[in-house]
């Protein structure tokens, strides 16, 4: 789950980071009091769950309230990533000496929490990574006894050589370490972590990303989603426990299993055709998902025709087809619909089908050439 | 021969009163599997479907019957610490089927793990089944058929698609390994490839990837470096939009968008037969052991 900056500002702060003060408005008129409030150059800044907010016009400095009314407003009617911006969050400019990167996340391949630390910071730090890889320490930390001090010494003396600034950023990245496990992250980063002209160290930028799997046991970081900055399709696809992703092609997909959603993707580009989406209706699933899922498809004016392919293990597919006989009778369907179904109770799923005019298919790649042939001829199922 | 699972298998079912751990104990006992204990907290000493007993903890489950094989379905939250407790109970197959397992849960399960020197298999996986000896998970029996092929997969019903296809085509599997899709698993792809090339029975091994990640490229160097045997393999995600599960950060570390083009590519270089479609596996396959 992505958060906000402000509300990963707002975590970090309570860890003792040192961030200077912002708040968040909605209209520019908010803007402007806030800006008032701090008084000299304030920073305007897009909240929205998209890399690139700068390059994309979403990061201003305004000299005056005024100038932040204005900017607020300009940067409220953006969209960035095709998200639009509902929130500004409005902070006083800081002076910059040097910008440095520190974040954490998980890394697979020594299955612990890494941390990465690079003196360039301020851009993107996948181009760091790429053109002067020397300017990047990774350091993988031990979860069983957690970031030592020494390792945070050998870390901050990496971005600096005043003693005192080493100091004040092993201490930041002892508390970045301690947010992230304590908050269930996923990837916890300061870009940039600037010093100032009189030797104080600041995050001036806080980002958070939160595993999903913690959200059960954490209800207050839980709390913290912005349904509306995320795509309407997808809040709904999550809320019916669907695992959903939009693309541009017109072959409606809906399968169960993720492994098997990208392979019937797959197989749907290998005939010719163009997937409009990933939807997986996961393990074991009841009726009304099926019923949600059809709705998500067919909601998508680009949908041509749409394929069903379900493996049942778990799954039973006399649940999948009862869903779409339920959801085909509440709303009948625009597009041809192929439906490919074998495994758990395939024969009661076959003769539910059969008694509402339907049929199904066994074989995976006979479906997935008709359902593309369908989408691309308009021919009638 | 087959890998990790035999007919010498003890199981206990950690979670075997609730409803998907009940559910597949009774499939596991159909398939033949020897199950032999149950652990639920605070229902020791009732029985589950008047056979197998249940304990309080996996500890006095291993001393009364046993047990040398677990397979976990305890709800997520708790799977981290159900695993610690197999581990520490002397069990030396743990095969943790549950999904949505937090993955700093699993930094610290894997050292714990490792330090005592058994094998994880999981989490979020299907398990895995040596057809006609023992199935352990939820792979359905009836798609596999007992030969000499052994394959090993990171996703769930793609691999029923891709066994399902091999046994209609009259190829027989030693074992059916899903290492499953979380970022962080006990087992991985050389494990169960290094397993295979020990295993006199099985000829050939199917590998089933996806994107992300370098767990792929890792395999295809083993395969070319440690194998004599054919491998062919099929990469889901050909299509996926890039940047929306893993995110940029794990590319950084691993140097490594980890797309199928990838993948694939380091399949082709290293000698691992590639499948365009799922179903290319099995042309492929007949081909290698001509």
């Amino acid at each position: 789950m992505n958060i906000h900056e402000y509300q990963a500002k707002e975590i970090f702060r309570k860890y003792g980071i040192p961030i200077p003060p912002g708040d968040v408005a909605a209209t520019p008129e908010e803007a402007e009091v806030i800006a008032r409030k701090f008084g000299g150059t304030v920073v305007v800044k897009a909240q929205v769950h998209a890399g690139g907010r700068g390059k994309a016009g979403g990061v201003k400095l305004a000299r005056t309230p005024e100038e932040a009314s204005s900017l607020a407003r300009q940067i409220l009617q953006l969209k960035i990533k095709g998200l639009p911006v509902q929130k500004v969050l409005i902070t006083p400019a800081a002076e910059i000496a040097t910008e440095a990167y520190a974040g954490i996340i998980v890394d697979r391949a020594s299955k612990r929490p890494v941390f990465i630390v690079s003196p360039a910071g301020g851009i993107d730090i996948e181009e760091v990574a790429a053109k002067t890889p020397e300017k990047l320490l990774r350091h993988p930390i031990d979860p069983r006894y957690g970031l030592q001090p020494y390792e945070a010494m050998q870390l901050a003396f990496f971005l600096y050589s005043d003693f005192k600034q080493v100091r004040a950023t092993a201490r930041i990245l002892t508390q970045l370490y301690k947010a992230f496990i304590e908050n269930g992250g996923s990837l916890a980063e300061i870009n940039p972590l600037v010093t100032t002209p009189n030797g104080e160290v600041l995050a001036l930028d806080a980002k958070m990303v939160i595993d999903d799997n913690e959200l059960d046991r954490r209800p207050d970081i839980a709390a913290l989603r912005d349904e509306s900055a995320e795509a309407p399709s997808e809040v709904e696809a999550r809320e019916a426990s669907l695992t959903f992703i939009k693309l541009d092609g017109n072959v409606g997909c809906i399968v169960n299993g993720a492994g098997l959603a990208m392979a019937t993707m797959d197989l749907v580009k290998y005939y010719g055709g163009e997937p409009a989406n990933f939807l997986d209706i996961g393990g074991s699933s009841n009726p009304e998902k099926v019923v949600a899922a059809l709705k998500i498809i067919t909601g998508d004016p680009n949908v041509k025709a749409i394929l069903f392919n379900i493996f049942g293990g778990i799954t039973r597919t006399d649940d999948v087809a009862n869903g779409i006989v339920t959801a085909t009778q509440q709303n009948p369907l625009k597009v041809p619909l192929v439906i490919r179904l074998t495994g758990t109770n395939e024969e009661i799923a076959l003769k539910i089908l059969d008694e509402h005019g339907m049929s199904a298919m066994t074989d995976m790649d006979e479906a997935v050439q008709k359902a593309v042939a369908l989408a691309t001829g308009g021919k009638a199922a | 021969m087959s890998v990790f699972i035999d007919k010498n298998t003890r199981l206990v079912v950690q979670g075997i009163t609730g409803r998907d751990g009940s559910f597949h104990a009774r499939q596991m006992k159909e398939y033949g599997t020897q199950v032999v204990a149950g652990v639920t907290p605070g229902k020791g000493g009732q029985k589950f479907e008047s056979t197998v007993p249940i304990f309080n903890t996996v500890a006095q489950a291993v001393k009364e019957t046993g047990a040398n094989t677990s397979v976990i379905y305890v709800p997520p939250m708790f799977a981290a610490d159900a695993m610690m407790e197999a581990a520490d109970a002397g069990i030396s197959f743990i095969v943790a089927i549950t999904e949505g397992v937090p993955v700093l849960d699993m930094t610290r399960v894997f050292p714990f793990v490792k330090e005592r020197k058994l094998r994880l298999l999981g989490p979020n996986c299907p398990g895995l089944i040596s057809p006609g000896k023992s199935n352990v998970g939820i792979i359905p029996g009836r798609i596999c058929k007992a030969g000499n092929v052994g394959l090993v997969s990171r996703s769930g019903t793609l691999t029923y698609e891709v066994v399902y296809q091999m046994t209609r085509a009259n190829i027989g599997q030693t074992t059916c390994v899903g290492i499953g899709g979380d970022p962080i698993n006990g087992t991985n792809f050389i494990d169960c490839l290094a397993a295979f090339q020990s295993d006199p029975d099985t000829e050939a091994v199917v590998m089933i990837g996806e994107i992300g990640g370098t767990d792929e490229q890792d395999a295809a160097r083993f395969v070319k470096e440690k194998m004599n045997k054919p491998v062919v393999g099929f990469i889901a995600g050909q299509t996926a939009p890039p940047g929306r599960r893993m995110g940029h950060a794990g590319a950084i570390i691993s140097g490594s968008a980890g797309t199928a083009a990838e993948k694939m590519q380091a399949f082709e270089e290293n000698g691992v037969g590639v499948a365009k479609r799922p179903r290319d596996v099995v042309d492929l396959l007949k081909r290698a052991m001509r």
